[in-house]
């Protein structure tokens, strides 16, 4: 069996008595080195699951467990060190007031040597392609390179777990580009779980696995292939649906059998040619 | 009320070390009632663009004309208090300008700054409540109480209770849900539609500028890039491709198709359904179809 | 953004004096502050103006922008001027205006006491016009770091400071879009009666806090989560180091300071 990184057990969460449950009986786990994505509408929950899973907010009901620990307040330092959070607003998550001093801020809570936080600056800074900018202050920043910084600050400390809640949301499609080839890049060359946090399906494509949300309920965990099928589902959880499964849906109505469900333009158009070819 | 730029250009912090050229030799028409996108990325300059649409900034050179307002280095309008009721600005993140302690309050501050009776206010703000779709029980509410989505709404109901001729629009679903992107546009494209306002849509994304734009002005650096028809502007894939923007999503499927099947299937605007039509029949070799 | 801002503002650059330890500027400014009261003659004004016009041409920052910096300053060095000339009642009557007498001593106590305060603004813009704020920070933390003894929060005003710094410019940024957004409302910031123009901060004060708070809180979550419990524990990445530079720095100013006793009477 896969190694378990995170796992959620009937969790329920609110903000308060009065207010209604923002996460209702929430159940699922994400496996070590696994790419995930998290969808949902704006005020389905979403955001609230990656808040819960360091120890930022707890909930009322149900156990999270991250690498077989339950989150308590006595382990979520040390669960922190395991759990890097990339959040949406990138002007809000720089402390630092240049970007080397941002990158810096968690090595120097966790009292790494000078020397390390050097070396591991110029490392991430490299891997998220932002070494020309290393003494940059934010306010001359794009969104995107400032999420970028916010990643290197995460991969500084190592984690196995990195969480990017809705981290694209306010970028614009350039900056949300640099961020998801960002990914790749980092995806490549370390072993690290990624929880993408997003109302974006264009963005969940190259996840493992996909957990809709809506309503503070899940409403299904399945590979994006399965999901993308899934359209009414996808419609009713307000969320929308690409293009090419709307093609997909036009063309099934028109008597067109493909033989699986395409996630991009190069998946559908392989199967029209094949289509094509065997008229 | 047209809208006219005369070789704009505009300085930031001029004769500082911090001199930074925002627009350079700018120039565009854009008739009254039309529905306009501009695209660029951060930094082309939309955002200068927007101030000098309501005289927030005056142009370091050249000359902005709206309707009968003028705005150019040298004079100094004194009717920019009425320029500003006739042109209505949406900012990117309008929620962030709401201050009162109750919504309708908030969506009543504008059209009280520019005078209008106080009976034409309970007017307007319950047809601006309509127009964006906000229940009537959320009026004694506090703006700060609401979610997200409904602070946006009523930000946007300030703008609209001012009943502007000119709608400005900046990234106005920035960071909604797919379902409040939808709503919201199609609320502007129906107000515009009704009002016969003119829109000027700021935007980042192609997809909303085919959709509901009748005319584009693509921005790269300041200066004018391109400008024409959605239809003909987002169909040249190449020229967009040399200052990193995108075509939509739409056109760049054509083009895949035109690479594999070497049958070329025009952007005439169709609708997915007509799409999956044409690409059905070329699959089966239906010769006759085109 | 607005000119008025920008004065003062660090000015990027790779001169002897940006290249500085921030410790060792300050310290001299310091010195300077107190050693400016001591000269009394034309020769130790002269020592010390001569000190200070090196200073600013070695920066390299253009001198039209250093003196655009200081309009504000110049009103009040010519009002500080007349004033003496007008309550100095020493020397010999030079000449009058409108029956009024000007002694001499009034010239040159006006002329000293102008020169005087001319000299401490321009050294003292000249530390932050060539210091990056963070600079600054680090110099006041390493500078009152034996305070630490007596319990005084050193790293939290330090990382206080540096916090603010970090959030001049975005909360800057967002007072000038606010204060556009209302402008667009129809809110006059400008012209009118001083009680409307009283009231049209309102709509700016609200939403700004509003913002501050929600990006405080923001900041609040984005540290914890990245593992801030505090000063306990913590290394640093930024170093201050005293070099080469820094020694001849100083040792021009005291070179500076023995002159100034020299030439005092």
């Amino acid at each position: 069996m896969e190694k378990r990184i995170v796992t959620f057990r009937n969790v329920s969460f609110r903000y308060r008595e009065s207010l209604p449950w923002v996460l209702n009986n929430v159940s699922f786990s994400i496996n070590a080195d696994e790419w995930v994505a998290i969808i949902g509408h704006n005020g389905s929950g979403k955001s609230t699951i990656a808040k819960l899973m360091n120890g930022l907010l707890t909930p009322q009901e149900g156990e999270i467990l991250v690498n077989g620990t339950p989150v308590t307040p006595e382990t979520i330092w040390e669960i922190r060190k395991n759990i890097g959070m990339v959040f949406q607003n990138p002007d809000n998550q720089f402390v630092g007031t240049t970007v080397q001093d941002d990158v810096a801020f968690g090595l120097e809570n966790r009292g790494f040597p000078r020397k390390e936080m050097v070396k591991r600056i110029k490392q991430t800074l490299l891997q998220v392609g932002m070494e020309a900018y290393t003494l940059h202050e934010p306010h001359r920043l794009s969104g995107g390179q400032k999420q970028r910084v916010a990643i290197a600050g995460v991969l500084a400390i190592a984690p196995q777990v990195i969480i990017l809640d809705e981290a694209t949301a306010m970028l614009d499609p350039r900056g949300r580009l640099e961020i998801m080839e960002t990914m790749h890049h980092v995806k490549e060359q370390h072993n690290v779980s990624f929880i993408m946090i997003t109302h974006d399906l264009k963005e969940v494509v190259r996840a493992d696995r996909v957990i809709v949300m809506s309503e503070g309920k899940v409403v299904e965990i399945a590979p994006p292939r399965d999901i993308f099928a899934k359209k009414e589902k996808l419609q009713q959880s307000g969320l929308d649906i690409p293009f090419v499964a709307k093609l997909v849906d036009e063309l099934t109505k028109l008597g067109t059998k493909l033989s699986k469900e395409p996630l991009n333009h190069d998946e559908l158009l392989e199967e029209l040619w094949t289509l094509y070819l065997k008229r | 009320m047209d809208i006219i730029f005369e070789k704009v250009s505009y300085v930031y912090q001029k004769n500082t070390p911090f001199e930074h050229q925002a627009i350079q030799n700018l120039s565009f028409h854009i008739p009254s009632g039309a529905f306009v996108a501009i695209v660029g990325h951060t930094g082309s300059g939309k955002s200068t663009v927007i101030q000098h649409l309501n005289g927030l900034l005056r142009p370091t050179k050249g000359e902005v004309r709206i309707g009968e307002y003028i705005l150019s280095s040298d004079q100094k309008i004194k009717e920019l208090k009425q320029l500003r009721e006739k042109v209505g600005v949406v900012f990117q993140y309008p929620e962030h300008q709401l201050f009162e302690e109750t919504v309708v309050k908030d969506i009543a501050f504008g059209p009280q700054n520019f005078g209008v009776s106080q009976n034409e206010i309970e007017a307007r703000t319950k047809s601006a409540f309509e127009a964006v779709g906000l229940s009537e029980e959320l009026r004694e509410r506090s703006p700060f109480d609401l979610s997200g989505g409904q602070m946006r709404r009523v930000a946007i109901a300030g703008i609209l209770a001012i009943q502007p001729e000119v709608l400005v629009l900046d990234e106005p679903t920035a960071g909604l849900d797919p379902k409040g992107h939808r709503e919201i546009m199609s609320m502007f494209k129906r107000l515009h539609r009704e009002n016969e306002l003119t829109t000027i849509l700021v935007t980042h994304s192609m997809e909303d500028a085919l959709e509901y734009a009748d005319h584009v002005i693509i921005l790269d650096h300041g200066t004018k890039y391109m400008e024409g028809k959605p239809e003909e502007v987002l169909i040249q894939k190449d020229k967009l491709q040399a200052v990193q923007l995108d075509v939509p999503e739409i056109i760049q499927f054509l083009f895949r198709v035109e690479n594999i099947f070497g049958v070329k299937i025009p952007y005439q605007g169709q609708s997915i359904v007509d799409l999956a039509s044409e690409l059905n029949r070329l699959i089966r070799g239906d010769g006759s179809s085109e | 953004m607005n000119n008025a801002f920008i004065v003062g503002q660090y000015v990027p650059g790779e001169s002897m004096i940006h290249r500085l330890d921030p410790r060792s500027k300050m310290v001299i400014i310091f010195l300077f502050v107190i050693v400016v009261f001591l000269a009394n003659s034309v020769w130790s004004y002269g020592l010390l103006t001569i000190f200070t016009v090196l200073t600013t041409l070695s920066t390299r920052i253009p001198l039209s922008y250093i003196a655009k910096g200081l309009t504000p300053v110049w009103l009040l060095i010519v009002f500080t001027f007349i004033l003496q000339l007008v309550v100095t009642k020493e020397g010999a009557v030079l000449f009058q205006i409108i029956s009024y007498p000007i002694y001499s001593g009034g010239v040159a106590q006006g002329a000293a006491i102008s020169l005087r305060f001319f000299l401490l603004i321009l050294v003292t813009s000249l530390l932050t016009l060539t210091t990056t704020p963070l600079e600054i920070t680090d110099a006041i933390e390493s500078l009152l770091h034996p305070l630490k003894r007596i319990k005084f929060p050193v790293h939290e005003l330090a990382l206080m400071m540096s916090i603010s710094l970090r959030f001049i410019p975005t909360l800057m940024q967002e007072t000038e879009k606010i204060s556009k957004a209302q402008a667009s409302r129809g809110v006059d910031f400008k012209s009118g009666p001083i009680k409307n123009r009283i009231q049209a901060i309102i709509p700016l004060l609200v939403p700004l806090f509003v913002s501050a708070f929600k990006r405080a809180e923001e900041l609040a979550m984005a540290m914890e989560a990245r593992g801030y419990q505090g000063g306990d524990g913590r290394t640093k990445l930024r170093e201050l180091r005293i070099e080469g530079i820094d020694y001849l720095a100083i040792s021009v100013f005291f070179l500076i300071v023995i002159g100034l006793f020299l030439t005092r009477v």
